[in-house]
């Protein structure tokens, strides 16, 4: 991280080296990456992110999944998209990739969020940051109290790490998992329709704060439903995505507003928003 | 204490500031004025009033190596290589470049720093140029910057067949001991003379015509109602989307970060990059400024409103007339700022 | 060019009000004299700040692609050389003929400010054109010009004063007229130059390009949806001199797209802030076009086809590059 005169910068990125590649739906992947000598690259906190890069191909700025708890290995959930997440998607174990970071804030875990009942909202890949969280806070189960999770995907293909929901998150201690899938299928006896439809179902009570991701069009209609169930803005947070370049609020080109996403954020508490225009 | 030299050595001084570091000033490049490197042969042009790109290339360059990579099967190698940094002189800079610099810092030295312009401007020295004569697209004075005596590591004024230099800055005064032998010291006669010369460009400020100006409602708590302004639409129409207005601005300070294939490995690079362009915030899945009249909005709020709401309410606009000159359908911040501060277009 | 002004005023006010059409495309006035942008002026009264004078150079034909893509009819006003532009879309069924109507303008000759600013035109806060002259009034005194000076460097090589379609004319007969140079002279000095020559004469003038884009995007024939060079994996290095020649590509590369379609309207040459005589490369297509398969200039007329895209048993042969390359 420094050049020949001892200055470190943040756009120079550092090694990784991909150890495992689990597929989780069909356009969906968790790469686990850890440093040449093992090990995470840096440490992060839930809902923080880094640039990911193949040289040559591209970079491009992904939340980090894996808990900050767990020092081995980072993860990163990426859904297959673009230029960039093509490559990594046809990549095979041992590749290496650059990563710099972290960056941006992070949900306020040890803060505002300490000793609250919980309850994350995500939709299709949007989980990918909230996984962070939610691994941190069963690490630390005791720091907060009840914990609810609404996680809905298109089918049952598209949910992603539905092995871990399944065997580590469902009946975890005060932990509940709500799933749900847009339209029936075929074996799932499940709940069926779109994630805001699904919380306004569930009614749950305002003692709650909320962390939601996905979508924007998701977002936006989960925190309607919300407020319909009585919840204020700023008992709700959520996380964005924007296109980025440099991750540290200078390339100009992931404002909303007078914010920077990779900055100021990605982590919003939505009342913080009502001040910020909606182009996002 | 301001010092004196006559007009006739200018060539001299060049030489002389050039001898131990890199000199660039205003040349003329078959007829259009740009910062550049001197050398004895350059047409130095120090009676244009406004080159067409600002000073902003040596702080923060058009394109710029950031970092190296080679590729071998599934292993990668990054190569950190800078090039050396050497100290610089950027003479003949006008108070709004002057100005854009300061701007330019709020961004590139908050934390995290940015390490590459950092040390350039740790060993760039500025000399700053007086404007005798303003033209009618300047509008600096709406920012509160004196182009008559504009700040710098040293300014320099020319009246009449006289160049006078008034060092600011222990860097100025280093240029002016190693220049010291070429100067005399400017006499009482000398000081009238500036005074004058003062004088006159402010009351020709005075009496721009894009003075008036008001910026006053471009404020924080006014970021929603100019943001949902109507009047977007009709002030972007005719923007033909292209980075003339950003490319020639002096504050403009997006970038893009890419990568080359040099056939021996992967150059990092970044360059400057413009909101007006489609593929500014193109992402796989969508773009949150679909249209022209977002991404024509985007550049002016930053400027107006977006940058003083994180920098002390200092708007991100030095009043040069750059893109007032240059746009090629003639749209710019002073129609934008007529159009939406609430003050009426002069017919 | 003020009595056409008043012409068409009037007239747009008519065609809005009868319902002919329901937006007009045109210029407003701007901050000082010398800077009316493209408008789309939908109201009778908006029309007040229409301004037809030596400065509406910006041409409105390209604007037509979006124009057109709206419900109703759009009134455009078209210089001469605008008309090649039109014609142009129209070939390439860029702009719907049906939703225009055209009104075809007499021109004086446009001017170029930065032409009279080096001509010592400082400070111009108003401009008052008077036949064959132009004054300059300045924060320094006013200052008389030849028009013919200060004339933007494509009407000095003006196709001529017809307008090759419209629907009706506003044309006056105290238009200014001026004498015009060969379109073709200066591209047969550059011909006329060895090859280090003529390579040197470019990279001198590509030097300046700042990669802004202003050419391509004001290109009336630039019309691409997505241009290659905003093809982040299109191998060329989209926003910046990556390398020396990386740039000089982009132009070399855009004059090849364009040829056997450019209007030769001039635009890329007016637009570029660095002045880089970018029309010349291709009026080396267009005069190279005429040798090869007869004369042919893309816009004259809407129909037929162009020799480019047209294959014919007594095509040049490709071996002519090695025979007219020399040395």
């Amino acid at each position: 991280m420094s050049n020949s005169a001892g200055i470190a910068d943040m756009l120079i990125p550092r090694l990784g080296v991909v150890k495992n590649i689990r597929t989780d739906t069909p356009d969906v992947k968790t790469f686990r990456v850890e440093a040449p000598s093992g090990g995470v690259i840096f440490p992060h906190m839930p809902g923080q992110c880094a640039m990911v890069s193949i040289p040559g191909v591209g970079e491009a700025m992904f939340s980090i999944t894996s808990s900050p708890t767990n020092t081995e290995f980072m993860e990163f959930s990426v859904k297959r998209a673009g230029f960039l997440t093509e490559w990594l998607h046809q990549m095979d174990v041992g590749q290496q990739v650059t990563v710099r970071g972290p960056y941006g804030n992070a949900f306020p875990v040890d803060t505002e969020l300490r000793g609250k009942d919980l309850l994350f909202i995500a939709g299709g890949i949007g989980l990918a940051p909230l996984r962070s969280v939610i691994n941190y806070v069963r690490h630390y189960r005791d720091r907060y109290g009840l914990v609810d999770i609404v996680y809905g995907a298109r089918s049952t293909d598209d949910l992603v790490d539905i092995d871990e929901i399944r065997n580590e998150w469902t009946g975890h201690d005060n932990v509940n998992v709500h799933l749900t899938i847009d339209r029936p299928q075929e074996g799932w006896d499940g709940h069926v329709g779109f994630v805001p439809d699904f919380v306004k179902e569930l009614k749950f009570p305002t003692t709650k704060t909320a962390l939601i991701c996905g979508p924007p069009i998701m977002i936006k209609f989960v925190l309607a439903a919300l407020q319909t169930l009585g919840f204020d803005k700023s008992q709700v947070y959520t996380t964005f995505e924007l296109r980025m370049k440099c991750g540290i609020g200078k390339c100009g080109r992931c404002n909303i507003g007078s914010r920077y996403v990779c900055k100021d954020g990605p982590v919003f508490r939505c009342d913080t928003m009502e001040e910020l225009p909606d182009e996002y | 204490m301001m010092l004196k030299l006559s007009k006739d050595k200018i060539g001299e001084l060049f030489q002389k500031i050039a001898s131990d570091r890199t000199l660039y000033l205003p040349v003329d490049n078959n007829g259009q004025v740009n910062f550049g490197r001197w050398t004895p042969d350059a047409a130095v042009r120090l009676d244009q009033l406004k080159t067409v790109k600002s000073s902003k290339d040596f702080f923060f360059p058009q394109t710029e190596n950031i970092v190296a990579f080679k590729r071998q099967g599934k292993d990668i190698s990054i190569i950190e290589k800078r090039d050396a940094n050497e100290p610089f002189v950027v003479f003949g800079v006008r108070g709004c470049d002057v100005r854009s610099l300061d701007i330019l810092d709020r961004v590139f030295l908050c934390d995290p720093v940015d390490s590459f312009y950092k040390a350039r401007r740790e060993n760039g020295t500025i000399v700053s140029f007086a404007c005798s004569e303003p033209e009618e697209n300047c509008f600096c004075g709406v920012f509160g910057i004196d182009a008559a005596d504009p700040l710098g590591d040293a300014t320099i004024r020319v009246i009449g067949g006289d160049l006078y230099w008034d060092a600011k800055t222990d860097k100025g005064r280093a240029l002016e001991e190693s220049a010291g032998a070429l100067f005399t010291q400017a006499t009482a006669l000398d000081s009238d003379a500036i005074k004058e010369h003062d004088e006159r460009s402010r009351e020709i400020s005075g009496r721009l015509p894009l003075k008036d100006l008001d910026l006053d409602s471009f404020e924080e708590s006014a970021l929603l109602e100019k943001f949902n302004s109507p009047l977007w639409k009709e002030l972007s129409q005719a923007c033909v989307g292209c980075g003339t207005c950003t490319y020639v601005c002096p504050t403009c300070q997006c970038y893009d970060i890419q990568d080359f294939d040099t056939g021996h490995g992967i150059q990092r690079f970044r360059c400057w990059d413009s909101c007006m362009y489609s593929d500014f915030t193109l992402m796989a899945h969508g773009n949150n400024r679909k249209s022209q009249v977002e991404r024509f909005r985007q550049r002016f709020m930053h400027k107006l409103i977006y940058y003083p709401a994180n920098n002390d309410g200092i708007f991100s606009c030095v009043g040069c007339g750059r893109c007032v000159a240059k746009c090629p359908i003639s749209m710019n911040i002073a129609k934008v700022i007529r159009a939406l501060g609430g003050v009426s277009v002069s017919v | 060019m003020r009595r056409i002004r008043d012409m068409i005023r009037g007239r747009a006010g008519e065609l809005l009000r009868d319902g002919t059409v329901n937006r007009v495309l045109g210029w407003t006035n701007g901050e000082f004299y010398y800077d009316p942008n493209p408008a789309i002026f939908e109201t009778e009264k908006s029309l007040d700040s229409l301004v037809y004078n030596g400065f509406s150079a910006a041409m409105l034909s390209k604007y037509l692609i979006e124009a057109t893509k709206k419900e109703g009819r759009v009134l455009v006003f078209l210089k001469p050389c605008d008309t090649y532009s039109f014609n142009h879309l129209l070939k390439e069924h860029k702009v719907n003929r049906e939703k225009t109507y055209v009104i075809g303008i007499g021109c004086g000759g446009m001017l170029d400010i930065e032409k009279l600013r080096t001509l010592g035109a400082k400070g111009i806060e108003s401009i008052d054109e008077e036949g064959e002259n132009v004054v300059a009034h300045t924060l320094y005194g006013d200052k008389t010009f030849a028009r013919r000076d200060a004339l933007l460097e494509k009407c000095l090589s003006c196709k001529g004063k017809e307008h090759k379609v419209y629907d009706e004319l506003a044309v006056a007969d105290d238009l200014w007229e001026w004498e015009t140079v060969n379109r073709f002279t200066k591209v047969g000095e550059l011909e006329g130059m060895g090859p280090g020559e003529r390579f040197s004469f470019w990279r001198g003038e590509l030097s300046r390009c700042i990669r802004c884009n202003a050419c391509r995007n004001a290109c009336p024939v630039c019309s691409c949806l997505k241009c290659v060079f905003d093809n982040p994996r299109s191998g060329v290095q989209a926003k910046a001199n990556a390398d020396s020649f990386e740039e000089n590509m982009f132009h070399i590369i855009r004059a090849f797209h364009v040829a056997g379609r450019c209007s030769d309207c001039g635009e890329c040459s007016r637009v570029c802030p660095q002045n880089i005589p970018l029309h010349l490369l291709n009026r080396k297509f267009i005069k190279d076009i005429n040798a090869f398969y007869g004369e042919y200039q893309a816009g004259a007329v809407a129909e037929g086809k162009s020799p480019l895209t047209e294959y014919a048993t007594g095509d040049v042969e490709p071996s002519i590059v090695y025979e007219r390359g020399g040395a």
